[in-house]
């Protein structure tokens, strides 16, 4: 599968999704002005990786700011992995905060609310 | 002789709002279009503002949040107050600091026939505690779908429950078309 390595900007997240080197991660801040242009490979991607997944994906969410357009898309994004978790394969979601930042570990938390795939939460610091 | 009156008394108001400005501890003032650039200039110079003060990681990060929520709505919904500029979007900006907590104080123009629908969630997203507006944000995040412009309908929701206090706002009645809507949210400092 080709890879997507996106590099971040002021309003757009960094994103690697690579499927050979079992590396999955979307990093930085994500308020772009229109998330639908923006998230639409990514989200063909998935579509794509879900026809034939590796049996273990650890998925990196390191995210220190979403808009709440962003918020909508990642759980679309989340939506589609617990797909692949349903057609029997193991998806775990590392969820990276920074200790100050509570926001960002109930944002998390309201996902795993939501999805049913494991969350691990991992504090960070500066 | 007029004119030079005028240039005085312009150099008197320009004066009095400086010193309004700092006395209220205003660092941000702008009413103009309101688009994906100019918020992006506004969030980084608030953010370098905090980053040079004391304030805590998590303030300055609410702060950030609420004015790029305020300034995306504003972008997204604003109505004009003529018929043929409806693409460009204008809002007035204010971000204050007082002893206990930052202001930012948004305005822009709204068909009247809005008013009732926002007045709405506004009202539903007072009257929800924590808990409540979290589920909130749940539902509308499954249930609700991305609209044309991007928005999600999540903005307001979002602004309440991180910054922990309700929405103040106001609409103010232009004629039978329009209104006014001013909304302010407050950011508890070191709480």
């Amino acid at each position: 599968m080709e890879v997507i390595n996106i590099q971040g900007t002021d309003d757009t997240p960094n994103v690697i999704l690579d499927k050979d080197n079992g590396k999955f991660e979307i990093s930085g801040r994500s308020l772009p002005e229109d998330v639908n242009m923006f998230y639409e490979p990514i989200m063909n991607w998935i579509d794509g990786y879900s026809e034939g997944p590796n049996g273990e994906t650890e998925f990196h969410f390191k995210l220190e700011y979403f808009n709440t357009a962003s918020s909508k898309i990642i759980l679309d994004i989340l939506l589609k992995f617990e797909e692949i978790v349903e057609d029997g394969h193991d998806v775990r979601i590392k969820w990276h905060y920074h200790e100050e930042e509570e926001d960002m570990l109930e944002a998390g938390e309201e996902y795993a609310d939501i999805v049913e795939i494991p969350f691990d939460y991992e504090p960070y610091t500066d | 002789m007029g004119n030079a009156l005028d240039n005085h008394s312009f150099l008197d108001f320009a004066y009095q709002l400086y010193r309004t400005m700092k006395t209220n501890e205003i660092s941000l003032v702008y009413e103009g279009e309101i688009n994906q650039d100019i918020t992006k200039t506004f969030t980084s110079l608030t953010e370098r503002n905090l980053a040079k003060s004391e304030e805590s990681n998590a303030v300055q990060r609410k702060v950030f949040n609420v004015m790029v929520e305020c300034l995306q709505n504003i972008s997204k919904h604003a109505d004009s107050l003529s018929e043929d500029d409806q693409k460009e979007r204008r809002g007035i900006v204010m971000v204050s600091k007082g002893e206990e907590s930052y202001n930012i104080i948004t305005g822009n123009v709204i068909k009247n026939s809005k008013v009732p629908g926002l007045r709405e969630s506004l009202e539903q997203v007072n009257s929800l505690d924590k808990k409540g507006l979290s589920t909130l944000y749940k539902t509308q995040m499954r249930e609700g779908k991305l609209s044309e412009k991007g928005g999600a309908g999540l903005g307001l929701i979002d602004i309440a429950k991180k910054t922990g206090s309700t929405l103040t706002y106001q609409f103010k009645e232009i004629d039978e078309e329009l209104s006014f809507f001013i909304l302010t949210s407050t950011i508890k400092r070191n709480k």
